[in-house]
């Protein structure tokens, strides 16, 4: 599959916060990309310089798995994403070439100033069940089991791992600025467990056997001097530097917490606990309140406040992702939850007897759920895909989703046979056709895949925003009153 | 689609399993004898019970096989049974414990990702388990057990390494690391590598000089345990006892005529172990190893019941097992129809049953294929007054039979 000779080397970048100092340090190094910046709509770049070099932007998260598996020669991400790749698959075709040296801020391990909890032994000894929250679900684990946990759960999410303790989570893995800058948000530090810096990595294979020399040579004056001794190159399997990294743990922990005690109120336990999305729901969901006459302090457009406020006093409200809230709905850590309902059934898909259940649907943020494939493929809808399939032309598929567990039950329920899944975090169209050969996505109007040259195939279901509850809230007695004095409220909205 | 096996599993063909078979009844013949009964544990196990009991080491459990099951919305992770002692553990404690003693055995499968392409992912093993003896005859008496198992399979050149958890925490303790270097130094030794040991700051020349000896010298009876408790007066009291633990496991093999090399090393990647521990090496190859874990019930919530136990890896051994094939020629009898008529075919199946119901085993072939490897054939032609023609396949033979009755006494007097 890969061409050597005709020299092509692809190269992946980021979106999102390295994506300008990135575009800048390619600019001075002469290895601009024309339409590299935040303003873009393209994925693809060409190179002007060099010929056989293309890029593309990608999540940043999506970066070090497209490189391991080879679908980039070369790749710029973050150490985090980098390093909750590699503790997981130590063994996998990643390479980190170098440090570019910028970024900033690290990964913590930090606890609530509420917790108790003011250092790491106190978690080895205790025999309690810990919750750790995170982006980075493999870097928690890693850590637990490194620091002997006798017992965790880890709850991996999109974001706002921040919002979750106290009272959600016991522990979070997440970025900070610095010590100061987490304390802020009511948290201690407990341990650093990596520096965050862009890193340019590569495929393995590519580095062994392809001819990249002319872009390395580019990154010659970046390549880091001060790394530790030897070779340029880390091959370290496992990230050595963070486990044996300074261990800057605890960062005045104590001294943080006293003089936040002082400032921050502390935190209760309410008897109805709701949670609301932020990111693009938020706008809709905020104008949707205001119907129903609730009236919140901290959720509108322009105010972002992990913790709103409302004026019933038995009402806790947090905003996190709406693709974390079926889970955490799950666990009773909210009674109630406004979501998606596609969100919703990807829970449900993947924990078929969970306590989650859809009160009704609000009738705004209506997508479609859709299987799309490219224009220039010559299938008209599923059936036709199959056997294009079957004949194993295009075996196994390769379909890009960021709904795993509703991509598998399309797949599966349609017969089509074999595939493999690329787990994405948004922006799937990005992957077609080079990275993966039909994607099951939302779309709102369609005009981005007809942008990228996609055509739909498949319109799996339509999906709105949907109020959600815990089962067995809904069923409690304590809660009865307020669960049914919320749910119509909200009802009222609509 | 060629090979469409699951990367780092394997298949066990037929001539595998009469191999595998082979140390299974072995296994299970002389744990019977031993007074041990089998036990059989769930194939996914919660991953708590191996991260609770601190019993597998970090590099260990970041091979393990775990995932969320479909009502894992809690988070509760499950594995694939990584290791055999620590599910049997949790047996006897939910159901057993009761009983102030038990002696357990299983074959099991134990799953472990393994990234270099060398060993396979799932892995066999038969173990035995005995909770509530306390040191030092049982100790003796699953290393008795174990070898006589070895014996009865027909390995030669086997040897038995015996060392002490105890030794080696004691040694370890001497370093006065903090509890998480500690922890850092007792992975790595449990990982084989004891240059990091000899590499660390030691606390005193005295130590130095324990550690070399314990390293370059590989006693081969008691006494030489007797000489280290001699030359070092001032080691530690747990090291003492430890020692003396050892002594008295060493004086019984003595006794009994077992041999052994003492090699300090010889403990391996787990942490569970309390006391004597041992393991048994063919052609290079560890091919078994267990030891004493007094701490492991208690650490997992149930009663303070002393433990110990062993395991033989079936995969290595089967390497060492001559290969057998699936000798038929010994009493195998095909019967076979001249043609396929309803008629003829009956009575094949009728011919097949009566030489099964005597104890031959009976093998029917409807293809007309020319057989070997077979002691007799029955040709069924259904033409009387001979229905039948039977072949001596040893003898070369062949001869009319007129009735099943007359097949038997052919077959019979061989």
């Amino acid at each position: 599959m890969k061409d050597y000779q005709a020299g092509y080397i692809k190269l992946a970048l980021p979106k999102g916060r390295f994506l300008s100092p990135t575009a800048s340090v390619l600019a001075e190094i002469d290895l601009g990309f024309q339409d590299y910046s935040d303003k873009t709509k393209q994925y693809r770049l060409r190179s002007a310089k060099f010929p056989g070099l293309s890029a593309k932007i990608l999540q940043e998260k999506d970066i070090s798995i497209q490189v391991a598996v080879g679908n980039y020669d070369l790749g710029i991400c973050g150490s985090d994403w980098i390093e909750e790749f590699l503790v997981k698959y130590p063994a996998g075709a990643l390479v980190k070439i170098s440090s570019l040296n910028y970024g900033e801020g690290s990964i913590h391990v930090v606890a609530s100033t509420q917790a108790g909890i003011a250092n790491l032994d106190e978690l080895s000894a205790r025999g309690n069940d810990y919750r750790i929250v995170s982006e980075y679900p493999n870097l928690a684990e890693a850590f637990a089991l490194n620091l002997r946990m006798r017992r965790f759960r880890i709850f991996p999410v999109w974001g706002a791992a921040e919002a979750y303790p106290p009272e959600n989570a016991d522990l979070a893995v997440l970025w900070g600025k610095s010590g100061a800058d987490i304390a802020t948000q009511g948290l201690i530090p407990l341990k650093r467990l990596l520096p965050v810096t862009a890193f340019l990595i590569a495929n393995r294979e590519s580095l062994e056997n392809k001819d990249l020399s002319r872009i390395l040579t580019c990154f010659s004056s970046k390549l880091t001097a001060d790394l530790p001794a030897c070779s340029p190159y880390d091959f370290g399997r496992r990230a050595e530097a963070w486990q044996a990294g300074p261990q800057t743990s605890i960062e005045n922990g104590l001294d943080i917490s006293e003089e936040l005690k002082g400032t921050r109120p502390l935190w209760q336990a309410k008897e109805i606990n709701l949670a609301l999305p932020d990111g693009h729901q938020q706008a809709p969901t905020s104008q949707f309140l205001k119907r129903t006459g609730l009236a919140l302090q901290g959720y509108s457009e322009e105010v972002v406040s992990r913790r709103p406020s409302a004026d019933l006093d038995w009402l806790g409200i947090k905003v996190i992702r709406p693709q974390d809230m079926p889970l955490q709905v799950a666990n009773s850590n909210f009674d109630l939850a406004i979501t998606g309902e596609d969100w919703l059934l990807e829970h449900l898909y993947r924990f078929p007897s969970s306590p989650v259940k859809k009160l009704f649907a609000l009738g705004f943020g209506a997508v479609k759920i859709v299987a799309a494939v490219s224009q220039e493929m010559p299938v008209a809808d599923v059936d036709e895909l199959r056997s294009v399939v079957q004949s194993s032309k295009l075996a196994p598929l390769k379909v890009a989703s960021e709904y795993i567990d509703i991509a598998d039950r399309y797949l599966r329920d349609n017969h089509i046979n074999p595939y493999k899944l690329i787990p994405t975090w948004g922006a799937s169209e990005a992957f077609l056709p080079e990275d993966a050969d039909m994607l099951i996505d939302n779309v709102q109007t369609g005009k981005t895949l007809k942008q990228h040259k996609l055509k739909i195939i498949d319109v799996l279901f339509r999906s709105s925003a949907c109020l959600i509850a815990n089962k067995d809230s809904l069923a409690s007695s304590d809660k009865k009153g307020e669960m049914e004095f919320l749910t119509q409220k909200l009802r009222a909205g609509l | 689609m060629k090979n469409q096996k699951c990367k780092g599993m394997q298949d066990l063909l037929p001539e595998d399993m009469l191999r595998f078979r082979r140390i299974e009844d072995v296994f299970r013949t002389c744990c019977r004898s031993w007074g041990y009964q089998e036990v059989r544990t769930p194939t996914l196990e919660y991953l708590h019970l191996f991260t609770a009991t601190g019993t597998l080491t970090p590099s260990m459990l970041s091979k393990v096989y775990s995932f969320l099951d479909w009502d894992g919305w809690s988070g509760e992770r499950v594995v694939l049974r990584p290791d055999g002692t620590i599910p049997v553990a949790r047996l006897y404690i939910d159901k057993l414990s009761g009983q102030e003693l038990a002696r357990l055995f299983y074959v099991t499968n134990i799953f472990a990702f393994e990234g270099t392409g060398k060993e396979n992912r799932e892995r066999w093993q038969c173990g035995a388990e005995f909770f509530g003896g306390a040191k030092s005859a049982p100790d003796v008496e699953i290393i008795l057990l174990a070898e006589e198992i070895i014996r009865r399979l027909g390995i030669s050149n086997v040897g038995l390494q015996l060392s002490h958890a105890g030794l080696v925490k004691a040694l370890l303790k001497e370093f006065k690391l903090s509890p998480g270097e500690e922890a850092k130094m007792t992975n790595r030794i449990l990982e084989g590598n004891w240059q990091a040991l000899t590499k660390a700051k030691s606390a005193t020349p005295e130590i130095d000089r324990l550690i070399a000896a314990l390293l370059g010298l590989k006693g081969k009876s008691s006494s030489f345990l007797h000489n280290l408790k001699a030359s070092f007066p001032k080691a530690s009291q747990d090291f003492k006892s430890s020692l003396e633990d050892l002594i008295n496991v060493t004086t019984l093999l003595d006794n009994l005529g077992c041999s052994y090399k003492i090699d300090i090393a010889a403990i391996h990647g787990f942490e569970y172990y309390t006391g004597v521990c041992f393991q048994f090496l063919a052609a290079g190859e560890k091919i078994g190893g267990g030891g004493r874990y007094d701490n492991l019930v208690p650490l997992m919530n149930g009663e303070d019941i002393p433990a110990c136990g062993f395991a033989l890896y079936v995969d290595p051994i089967m390497e060492l097992l001559p290969l057998e094939k699936e000798k038929k020629g010994e009493s195998g009898i095909l019967v076979k129809g001249k043609e396929l008529t309803p008629e003829i075919v009956k009575t094949c199946f009728a011919v097949a049953e009566s030489l099964r119901d005597a104890g031959y085993p009976a093998e029917l072939d409807f293809t007309g294929r020319e057989e070997s490897n077979y002691r007799w054939v029955v040709l069924v032609s259904g033409k009387e007054p001979s229905p039948f023609m039977l072949t001596d396949c040893v003898q070369g033979r062949q001869r009319d039979a007129a009735s099943m009755a007359e097949i038997l006494k052919v077959v019979s007097e061989g």
